[in-house]
């Protein structure tokens, strides 16, 4: 079973149009897909190449599966030739001379792994009927959609059998229904080959669609790493939290806890919120109220005030794929559906619910 | 008939005597190009000769170190590219005056060069293909450089995390990907090898029939005041050259409607 231990410093020199840059993360990964999700210029596709061999770190050690990749201490650098890393570039890097089956032959010629001749034409064969890329297999890539460049690639990178795979940004400019069906192919992959896949992405939605793990990048570092529902489910950190984009997020304070019956009671923006209980904290401790918008719901005003509803001023309201996006005050907001949306138009305050099981607790 | 030996002499002391030697006794004697009407051809196919034996020896050496400049990093790097751009800003004299110190027969090079072919390469025809080489290849070298960087090094790291050697990526990803860039610089450096006058005549000399190429003949046809020949080789050396560059802009510039 293949897995990834990297643990990396690379110090970049301030350049003209970029400030001094230092990554240092440790990275371990299992065979499924790891996602490195940050902003831009967060270091995650710098990362991916010290992986892939392109660059040389100044520090740290890298192992696939025991084998020895790169280490500063004993002056190892594996050459990236001899790593067997399937490495999908943002543009794919087809090689724009050659026909899809040339991209794939000269894969095979140089992996030279699966005999010559006869077995590698029909390995090339089932790999191009694989990613439905037979009847394409004469064309070159300018001749390609972006979906069709992107499955050529994938199937290039196959045929040299890799030990892990790396992919940076690979849906980027491909529009909703290439993207879906990008994922199925992917998620077929990572079935069949079992080898651990690090997917660079912005993408918050990626992230939810494919991975199993993700690991939060800023400024060269790992804000959290782990399985992708306790990354998104309990962020680590206020800055997570908001980064992600998906929170309300409050000043609060803690006024009761009892483990006994499982629940505790926040105080923030003047409103009592009940909450699961809230082990490692104390009364009285100071920090930040977190509810996922998607767990919030949202009803018309009326006089009855009980726990764990707030009414807020709304700010703004637009429409959403999902529906539509209501903005309130404190930089609160909430998704609901058309048909819920119905009866709250027209309204300048709204009722938010939130559900006490949701709620989520981040110390100062 | 009398031929100054460079041993007997200096090696470099002599050159002014024997051209002028060389020509005074030769051109007007053997060769009557101001009584016939007939011109000697020989300085047009010796120049395409030269530079064609040059173009080669600079496509494959100026290849290599253009690769080598664009692709590694290593101590003293700038040092070799100032090394080789300096051919460029010297005078020819002076690059001359370097050749005949090193490649002169008394010189250890111009020994073993003249062990392996018997004969000495000072005052040949081979020694103007050294002279076209240093001419074109500053050039060549500095502009096929600017050709691979532009090769957009991910089809090359694509290459190398699919297993390929460097050798390999070279002569199948990197090579073809420029060779559209390289080839109308090959054209360029053809032309140039035509053009060189200072350094060839300094090292090779002015032996008409043997070492006297087109911009020789032309300086020697001026100076001899044989204007119709000069005329003449002027023409031919300019349209030779107006169609190089021509067919240079025809290879650099895309098929109408490629995406590239």
């Amino acid at each position: 079973m293949n897995r990834i231990e990297a643990r990396l410093v690379k110090r970049l020199p301030a350049a003209q149009d970029s400030p001094a840059f230092e990554l240092n993360v440790h990275l371990e990964a299992q065979p499924g897909i790891t996602a490195l999700f940050g902003p831009s210029g967060s270091g995650k596709t710098l990362t991916l190449n010290c992986i892939a061999g392109f660059m040389r770190p100044d520090k740290g050690r890298i192992l696939v599966d025991d084998q020895i990749y790169f280490d500063a201490a004993a002056g190892v650098h594996v050459p990236p030739q001899q790593r067997r890393c399937g490495y999908i570039f943002q543009d794919h890097a087809l090689f724009p001379h050659m026909t899809v089956r040339d991209n794939l032959r000269f894969a095979a010629s140089v992996a030279g792994s699966k005999g010559r001749g006869l077995n590698q034409h029909r390995r090339l064969n089932e790999l191009l009927e694989t990613f439905e890329l037979s009847d394409l297999a004469g064309r070159k890539p300018e001749q390609l959609s972006g979906g069709q460049k992107q499955r050529a690639a994938l199937a290039r990178i196959l045929v040299t059998e890799p030990r892990i795979l790396l992919l940076d940004e690979p849906t980027r400019g491909l529009d909703a229904r290439l993207r879906e069906s990008f994922y199925a192919v992917l998620r077929k992959t990572r079935d069949r080959l079992q080898v651990p896949i690090l997917l660079v992405t912005h993408d918050l939605e990626e992230c939810f669609e494919l991975a199993d793990s993700v690991c939060v990048m800023e400024r060269g570092a790992f804000l959290q790493c782990g399985l992708r529902d306790s990354v998104f489910h309990k962020p680590a950190s206020l800055e997570i939290a908001r980064w992600l984009g998906i929170y309300n997020v409050a000043p609060a304070e803690i006024e009761a806890l009892d483990p006994g019956r499982n629940t505790s009671r926040l105080r923030m923006l003047g409103y009592e919120i009940d909450g699961p209980y809230l082990p490692g904290h104390l009364l009285g401790d100071r920090g930040y109220f977190c509810v996922r918008q998607s767990e919030v719901t949202v009803s018309a005003p009326d006089n009855g005030k009980s726990h764990n509803q707030l009414v807020l001023n709304v700010v703004d309201r637009n429409p959403c794929p999902r529906g539509i996006h209501i903005a309130f005050e404190h930089d609160f907001a909430a998704v609901v559906s058309e048909a819920e949306y119905q009866p709250l138009r027209g309204h300048e305050r709204l009722k938010l619910h939130i559900p006490a099981r949701a709620v989520y607790f981040i110390a100062k | 008939m009398y031929r100054p030996q460079p041993r007997e002499a200096s090696a470099i002391g002599c050159r002014c005597a024997y051209a002028r030697y060389n020509r005074s006794s030769q051109t007007r004697s053997n060769r009557p190009m101001n009584a016939s009407s007939t011109i000697d051809w020989f300085p047009l196919w010796l120049s395409l000769r030269v530079a064609s034996l040059a173009t080669v020896f600079v496509l494959t050496a100026g290849t290599f170190l253009a690769y080598v400049l664009s692709h590694k990093t290593f101590r003293g790097k700038n040092l070799l590219d100032a090394l080789i751009t300096l051919p460029l800003v010297l005078p020819p004299t002076v690059l001359g005056y370097y050749l005949l110190v090193l490649a002169g027969r008394v010189s250890p090079l111009g020994r073993l060069y003249e062990a392996v072919f018997g004969q000495p390469l000072v005052f040949t025809w081979q020694a103007a293909v050294v002279a076209a080489c240093l001419h074109s290849a500053p050039i060549y070298i500095k502009a096929a450089r600017a050709v691979l960087e532009a090769v957009d090094y991910r089809y090359e790291w694509a290459a190398h995390s699919l297993g390929a050697s460097e050798w390999r990526t070279f002569w199948r990803v990197t090579l073809p990907l420029a060779l559209r860039g390289l080839s109308s610089l090959a054209t360029l450096s053809f032309a140039r090898s035509l053009g060189d006058f200072g350094v060839t005549i300094m090292v090779a000399g002015n032996i008409p029939g043997r070492t006297q190429t087109l911009s020789v003949a032309i300086f020697d046809a001026v100076e001899s005041g044989n204007g119709r020949l000069a005329r003449v080789l002027v023409l031919v050396i300019s349209a030779v050259a107006l169609a190089l560059l021509w067919s240079a802009n025809l290879v650099t510039r895309a098929p109408r409607g490629s995406a590239a």
